[in-house]
């Protein structure tokens, strides 16, 4: 194995990755890794041409990596590819900013009253496993197939990680911080927003990451079996009527959307949690 | 207020809260005569008539197989995945941009592909769709959790000359069985969830299934039950897991509060 | 001649951020020794222990045990840390800890659980067999760990600032078990410290070491009587010249070692992500 006991207090569990960057020095390792990131992702895309091309897998079920791309290519070129694009965004956004405008005061409030959190305990427990999936029929008969749908489901789904991750941001401050502030005579209310909600801020940010995951799945879901307007409806679309490309390419479009959301939310958290002083190491 | 007594109030509002809940569901679905909402009582009668037991065996049964079956793929391909990812720096770096894909991508996306794939709506169909995106919760975290074995943990096993496998198997899995357990926990929600969109958008049984005709039919009582019942799946799986993971990582607490 | 170790060196890094750890390190210990290593804080004591058993590859020069080359770790040889709550497995019991060096050797069941017991005996802690390691204290954890090396029948021991995180009190009592068990199992110790009392107290010989880069100093011998006792051992005229001796040459060093013209210091242990 490359470059074990090199490193200056090796053992073998240092990441590979890191083991890599150590030995190669840090510009030579960026490179490394980039080029790595696009060799695999070639190397993927080439399996799948082949796969499709040589009728491993039959072409009418899995279209070929060109045509996927291509037609993805030329869906992108037309008004109705992103006017659902901006239909699922603003049904993500939506559903995520409510459970955010519910989750985070609630969980505050659940945080910081051990009598509150107490009360709701059996409640919150049981409500949060109910798989949001399992309230489409309900919602597809009563507010029908309307955005208000859409963004009931994702906040629902969105709500609880959210909650939960406040709950705990709010409980895990340092109750040395506190008792140093009591004894400065800082009122609760002081307390809470000068010291509490700081510290819970990284666990927010944790929980909007995890959120803002759920929202985009619920608010595809909703879509995608409710037929509300938007890239899952489009999925829906092109399977019901048998048009493979186009199954293929929204399902590409829905991946790379999806996965911008997490590089975005995820750099939010790291910026969020560097600056927390748990995150912080010691001054030498 | 004596601190007895606040405990004590905070035990009885545990227990009055959720009765009040209850009591206030039934009471408002009573006078609301809401054909979307029916009565609580009228739900749980039909949850009785359905789920004890005569649709249990057609429904629940096949659920509950695929949640397994789905679930259980998922942890062993995540763990003896993630074990040689993490040791191979060669792996590491091709695998990971497509685990970072496919753990963005909206499970429900690839719905539609998974039964144009395989051709059927049949349990393989289903069970494949579960698996493969409850492998990457696991995978991940097996990953993270062999990253962060103590290195002097390492440098024992290492200078006692505990090699390969048998380093694996005493010395990596125990270590990171903590945090392959959170991944494992975050893969059996996920589990249901994934099982009840599979069965809703194609299938011939199931609860989800269940979920899909009744709404088709316009059965508001069999579709609570079944939203009911859902909920419950859930809830009781995650209990077991959690008195399963107690168990198995008794040494965990202990140790964390010894070292706290 | 067990162990000789000549003209080790380990640098990190290249260019710039070059760190020459240890400069120039050659010692030999003989069979049933106990050789104590001191040097100055952060004059890579640690580092060159580690290259010693084998767990780092040193940058240059060899060491021998036995006349053959150790390049991972060696069989004969067995290591204790300093830290010696993460060296101990958690999810094992105290049996099943110190079993675990003997796995994989050639041994029978019975003879196996025999040296678990023998060696839990010659530490004191046979009560605490079926115990986990974080239900019993710093010391007894450490006896635990010293079980382990034990058990694993090592023609030499290498032992890293062992007792450095245990209490005064505790420590006097660990320091008089190991010269308990090197009598009793006829071991050869290397046994790196930062504590000069203890150094002199335990050892056969004191290896000096410079500051960073590393090298040997001097070798002071140390003739007094064995048995060794915390008391008496302690108020002989010699005991007071020896460590004398022994600080002023780290005093030297450390005065010498000046910080702004110093290479940085190798920390020791991984900093945590």
């Amino acid at each position: 194995m490359p470059g074990l006991g090199d490193a200056a207090t090796a053992t073998t569990v240092e990441s590979p990755a890191d083991q890599g960057v150590e030995r190669a020095g840090p510009g030579i390792a960026r490179v490394g890794q980039i080029g790595a990131v696009l060799l695999s992702v070639a190397a993927a895309l080439a399996v799948w041409e082949l796969v499709s091309r040589t009728g491993l897998i039959a072409e009418r079920d899995l279209p070929s990596m060109s045509s996927s791309f291509r037609e993805l290519w030329s869906l992108v070129q037309t008004t109705s590819f992103w006017g659902a694009f901006a239909q699922t965004v603003r049904g993500w956004a939506l559903g995520l900013a409510v459970a955010t405008a519910l989750a985070v005061p609630i969980g505050i409030l659940l945080g910081s009253s051990d009598f509150a959190a107490r009360a709701l305990r059996v409640p919150i427990e049981f409500l949060r496993p109910i798989p949001s999936a399992a309230l489409i029929p309900l919602l597809f008969l009563t507010l029908g197939t309307t955005l208000r749908s859409e963004v009931f489901l994702a906040a629902f789904g969105a709500f609880w990680p959210l909650l939960v991750q406040t709950m705990y941001g709010v409980r895990d401050v340092d109750p040395l911080a506190i008792d140093t502030a009591r004894s400065f005579g800082v009122g609760r209310f002081e307390r809470l927003y000068r010291i509490k909600l700081p510290s819970a801020v990284p666990y927010i940010a944790t929980g909007v990451r995890i959120s803002s995951a759920v929202s985009l799945i619920l608010a595809f879901t909703a879509e995608l079996f409710m037929g509300i307007p938007g890239l899952g409806q489009k999925v829906n679309f092109a399977q019901a009527y048998g048009l493979n490309d186009q199954l293929y390419a929204y399902a590409l479009a829905t991946g790379f959307l999806g996965v911008a959301i997490h590089l975005v939310s995820s750099a939010a958290e790291r910026r969020a949690l560097r600056w927390h002083p748990s995150q912080r190491t010691a001054a030498a | 207020m004596s601190s007895r007594a606040t405990n004590r109030l905070k035990i009885a509002a545990e227990i009055a809260v959720p009765l009040a809940i209850l009591g206030g569901w039934q009471l408002w679905t009573v006078h609301a005569h809401s054909q979307f909402f029916p009565r609580l009582s009228t739900i749980l009668v039909t949850f009785r008539k359905m789920w004890l037991f005569s649709q249990f065996g057609e429904h629940v049964v096949p659920s509950l197989e695929r949640i397994g079956l789905g679930f259980g793929i998922a942890v062993l391909a995540g763990v003896l995945l993630g074990i040689p990812l993490f040791l191979s720096l060669c792996g590491y770096l091709l695998a990971m941009p497509h685990i970072e894909y496919w753990r963005a991508i909206p499970p429900p996306a690839l719905l539609p592909i998974s039964v144009v794939l395989l051709h059927s709506i049949g349990n393989t169909q289903k069970i494949s769709f579960i698996a493969f995106f409850c492998l990457f919760p696991v995978l991940l975290n097996t990953i993270d959790g062999v990253r962060s074995i103590d290195p002097t943990l390492v440098d024992t096993a290492r200078s006692y000359g505990v090699r390969g496998l048998a380093r694996i198997r005493r010395i990596v899995l125990p270590a990171a069985l903590p945090q392959i357990a959170a991944g494992m926990r975050n893969s059996l929600s996920l589990a249901v969830i994934m099982m009840v969109l599979s069965e809703y958008f194609s299938s011939t049984s199931g609860v989800g299934y269940v979920l899909l005709i009744s709404k088709n039919t316009f059965q508001l009582a069999p579709m609570w039950a079944a939203i009911l019942l859902i909920g419950l799946l859930g809830y009781v799986l995650n209990v077991l897991f959690i008195l399963a993971e107690r168990r198995v990582l008794a040494w965990h607490r202990g140790w964390r509060a010894a070292t706290a | 001649m067990l162990l000789e170790i000549e003209t080790l060196s380990k640098t990190y890094g290249t260019g710039p951020k070059v760190t020459r750890a240890i400069g120039s390190v050659s010692l030999t210990v003989d069979e049933g020794e106990f050789a104590c290593v001191v040097g100055p804080s952060g004059c890579g004591k640690t580092t060159l222990l580690k290259c010693i058993a084998g767990l780092l590859k040193p940058t240059s020069g060899e060491v021998l045990l036995r006349g053959k080359r150790v390049a991972g770790p060696p069989e004969q040889m067995a290591l204790v840390f300093q830290e010696y709550s993460r060296s101990l497995m958690p999810w094992a019991s105290v049996r099943n800890n110190v079993l675990l060096p003997l796995r994989h050797k050639k041994l029978k069941t019975a003879e196996r659980r025999a040296l678990v017991e023998e060696a839990l005996e010659a530490v004191g802690l046979t009560t605490f067999i079926d115990h986990y390691p974080w239900q019993l204290s710093g010391g007894m954890q450490q006896r635990v760990a010293i079980a382990r090396a034990l058990a694993y029948q090592p023609t030499i021991l290498l032992m890293d600032e062992p007792f450095a995180s245990v209490d005064a009190q505790t420590r006097g009592d660990l320091e008089d078990l190991i010269l308990r068990v090197r009598e009793e199992f006829g071991i050869t110790i290397l046994f790196v410290t930062h504590d000069i009392d203890e150094s002199v107290y335990l050892a056969d010989r004191v290896v000096v070491l410079t500051h960073s880069p590393t090298e040997v100093k001097e070798i002071v011998p140390v003739a007094l009587p064995r048995p060794r006792d915390q008391i008496a051992t302690k108020e002989l005229a010699e005991f007071a010249q020896l460590r004398a001796h022994v600080y002023r040459l780290i005093k030297r060093e450390q005065e010498a070692g000046d910080p702004e013209t110093l290479a940085p210091s190798v920390p020791d242990t991984r900093t945590p992500v």
